[in-house]
C-alpha cells in the first residue's frame, strides 16, 4: 500500500520566525505559510481553527498576522473548517483563500473543487490547500473527558495540548503539565475517523506534521505544482529553514509506519462495516 | 455542433441566471454549442425535434397537462435529458406547494422531473453553481462518463433529498467527521455545525439536496484523487 499518496518531494523544516515557533505546535509551518501569504499578497484570507471558549476549536476566517498567531497550535477536536469557506469569499471578499485541514477536510475541499454544486464562485478563490497529518480526532466532549477526568485540568485552564512520545499532553495556563497514555485516549476517538485511510493529507497541495522530524521541526510533503510554487516562494523569502529529510531522525520511516498502521487498522474497520452492511464513502 | 436546448417548467429562472452567471465562460459554452431553444436567450418558439442535450429546469405541475406534455416531449426529443437544478432533480421548494396561488389556484401538486420521466443526468442545487453547470455541460460534450456518474445516479435515485440525508446517511451511519462542507454549501443557511455535526433547521431547509451532494462521506468519486 502506498503510505503517503503522490508527492513531488519531502523535507524537514521549521519557521525561521521565533515568534511563530513559540506559538505554534511544532515547526510552525502552517502559520509561517499563512503569514507569508498574507504579507506577500499570495493570500488575502486564511481559514484557521481558532481557540474558542474553554479550548474548543472554532473555524474562523483570518485576514491578519495577529489572528493567525492567536489561532496557532493543534486543538485535537473537530473544527468544521469548510463551514466558513463561503464566508471568506462572500463576507470577507477574499480572492485568494488559504485553507488548512485534516486529511478528511482536504478530501472535502477537493470534492468541492471538482464538484462545486453549492459553491458559486468559490473554487477559483482557493489559492492554497494545506493538510496536517492526522491519526484520528476527538469530539469536543471526548477531549474534555480526557483533559478534565483523566488529566485533572479544567478546559478553561488549558494553554496547549500535544501528542508525542506515546502520550497525550496537557499544559495548563498555570504551568501544570499532565499526560495520559495515548492508548487510554482511544475510547474517546471520533468513530467516523475509523473509515479514513489517509494519514498524511494525500490530496493537499502541501502536507505537514511533526512526525518524522526532530522536536520543533515539521515534516513536509510538497504534492502539487501549486504547492511547489508556494513552497518555493516561502523558501525564497526565507520564512522557513530546511533540512534534508534523509538527514533527520526519526525520518520518513516513522511516518510510513504510522501511515501504514492507519491504513491497516482502518482498512479492517472498513471491511468489517462492509460485512455487516454499513455504507462507506464510495 | 452539439445542439442544446434550455426548457423551463415550474421554476424561478434561478438556474438560468446561474448559467448566465458564468460570465466570459458563458461565451465559451455558447461558442461550443448550438443553442436551439431557450425562452430567455434565443428567439425560438418550439423545441426542435432532434436535440443532443436538453437542460430542463423546474418541477412538473401534474395538475397541468401542458407541463406533463412538455416533460414527455423533451424526453423524446433529447439524446441526453438533464434535470437542471433542485426543482427538476429533487423537487426542491415546490415540494411544499399546496396550491392556492393566483392565477392558478388549482395547481397544487408538483413532482420533480426525475419522477415523471427518465432523466439521464440530474444537477441539484438551488441554484446549481455556474461552475457545476459548465462542468456538466462540458463533460457531457466530451463524453466524460466518469465525471458524470454521480449526476447519473442522482437522476435515478436522487429524487428524495433534503437535510435529513445528513442525519440518515451520514451521522446515523457513523460517517460524519465534521468538515462543514454541508453547512457552507446550504443556500438557505439551514445547516449549522453544532458539536462538530450538522444541525438542520427543517423550517428553513428547502429540500434542494445540496448538502448531501456535497458531502464527501456519501459519495467520493475516485477521480477527485487525481491532483497535480
Amino acid at each position: 500500500m502506498d503510505p503517503f499518496g503522490s508527492y513531488k518531494f519531502a523535507i524537514s523544516a521549521r519557521a525561521t520566525d521565533k515568534q511563530i515557533r513559540k506559538k505554534s505546535q511544532d515547526g510552525g509551518i502552517v502559520s509561517a505559510a499563512y503569514i507569508h501569504g498574507l504579507e506577500s499578497g499570495l493570500l488575502d484570507g486564511v481559514i484557521v481553527a481558532d481557540k474558542g471558549e474553554d479550548f474548543c476549536a472554532v473555524p474562523k476566517v483570518a485576514t491578519t498576522v495577529d489572528e493567525v498567531l492567536s489561532a496557532a497550535g493543534t486543538k485535537y477536536t473537530t473544527s468544521p473548517n469548510l463551514s466558513v469557506l463561503k464566508n471568506a469569499v462572500r463576507e470577507y471578499g477574499c480572492d485568494k483563500v488559504g485553507f488548512v485541514g485534516t486529511p478528511c477536510q482536504v478530501q472535502s475541499i477537493r470534492k468541492m473543487l471538482k464538484y462545486p454544486v453549492g459553491y458559486r464562485h468559490v473554487p477559483d478563490k482557493i489559492a492554497l490547500v494545506m493538510g496536517i497529518f492526522c491519526m484520528e480526532n476527538f469530539p469536543y466532549n471526548g477531549l474534555k473527558t480526557i483533559v478534565e477526568e483523566h488529566c485533572g485540568i479544567k478546559m478553561e485552564d488549558v494553554a496547549k495540548t500535544d501528542i508525542g512520545k506515546g502520550k497525550f499532553w496537557v499544559y495548563s495556563k498555570w504551568g501544570d503539565v499532565k499526560t495520559i497514555k495515548l492508548k487510554d485516549t482511544h475510547p474517546y476517538e471520533q468513530q467516523s475517523c475509523h473509515v479514513c485511510m489517509d494519514y498524511t493529507a494525500e490530496l493537499a497541495d502541501i502536507s505537514t506534521g511533526s512526525v518524522g522530524s526532530p522536536d520543533g521541526w515539521s515534516t513536509i510533503f510538497i504534492r502539487t505544482a501549486n504547492g511547489e510554487a508556494y513552497y518555493k516562494a516561502m523558501e525564497d523569502a526565507g520564512v522557513i529553514e530546511i533540512k534534508n529529510i534523509d538527514d533527520v531522525k526519526p525520518g520518513l520511516g516513522l511516518v510510513e509506519k504510522l501511515a501504514n498502521s492507519k491504513k491497516d487498522n482502518n482498512g479492517k474497520e472498513r471491511a468489517h462495516r462492509k460485512e455487516i452492511g454499513l455504507p462507506l464513502p464510495y | 455542433m452539439v445542439k442544446v436546448a434550455h426548457v423551463q417548467l415550474s421554476s424561478c429562472c434561478g438556474c438560468l441566471v446561474s448559467l448566465t452567471d458564468t460570465y466570459e465562460k458563458l461565451l465559451d459554452v455558447l461558442g461550443a454549442i448550438d443553442l436551439v431553444y431557450s425562452q430567455t436567450l434565443a428567439d425560438v418558439r418550439e423545441v426542435p425535434d432532434d436535440v443532443d442535450i436538453i437542460l430542463l429546469e423546474g418541477s412538473v405541475c401534474i395538475n397541468d397537462h401542458h407541463a406533463l406534455e412538455t416533460a414527455l416531449a423533451c424526453r423524446k426529443k433529447a439524446k441526453i435529458l438533464v434535470a437542471l437544478g433542485a426543482c427538476a432533480a429533487s423537487g426542491n421548494i415546490t415540494r411544499f406547494s399546496r396550491g392556492g396561488q393566483m392565477s392558478k389556484p388549482v395547481h397544487d401538486a408538483f413532482a420533480p422531473l426525475t419522477e415523471v420521466v427518465k432523466c439521464d443526468l440530474a444537477i441539484p442545487g438551488c441554484p446549481p453553481s455556474p461552475e457545476i453547470i459548465v462542468a456538466v455541460i462540458t463533460a457531457a460534450l466530451e463524453g466524460d462518463m466518469d465525471y458524470l456518474e454521480p449526476f447519473a445516479e442522482l437522476a435515478k435515485y436522487g429524487s428524495e433529498a433534503c437535510g435529513c440525508d445528513l442525519i440518515n446517511k451520514v451521522i446515523n451511519k457513523s460517517l460524519c467527521m465534521g468538515c462543514g462542507a454541508c453547512a457552507a454549501a446550504c443556500p438557505t443557511r439551514a445547516v449549522t455545525m453544532e458539536c462538530g455535526r450538522p444541525a438542520i433547521d427543517k423550517e428553513i431547509c428547502i429540500k434542494c439536496g445540496t448538502c448531501s451532494v456535497q458531502c464527501p462521506r456519501i459519495r467520493f468519486p475516485e477521480l477527485i484523487e487525481k491532483i497535480e
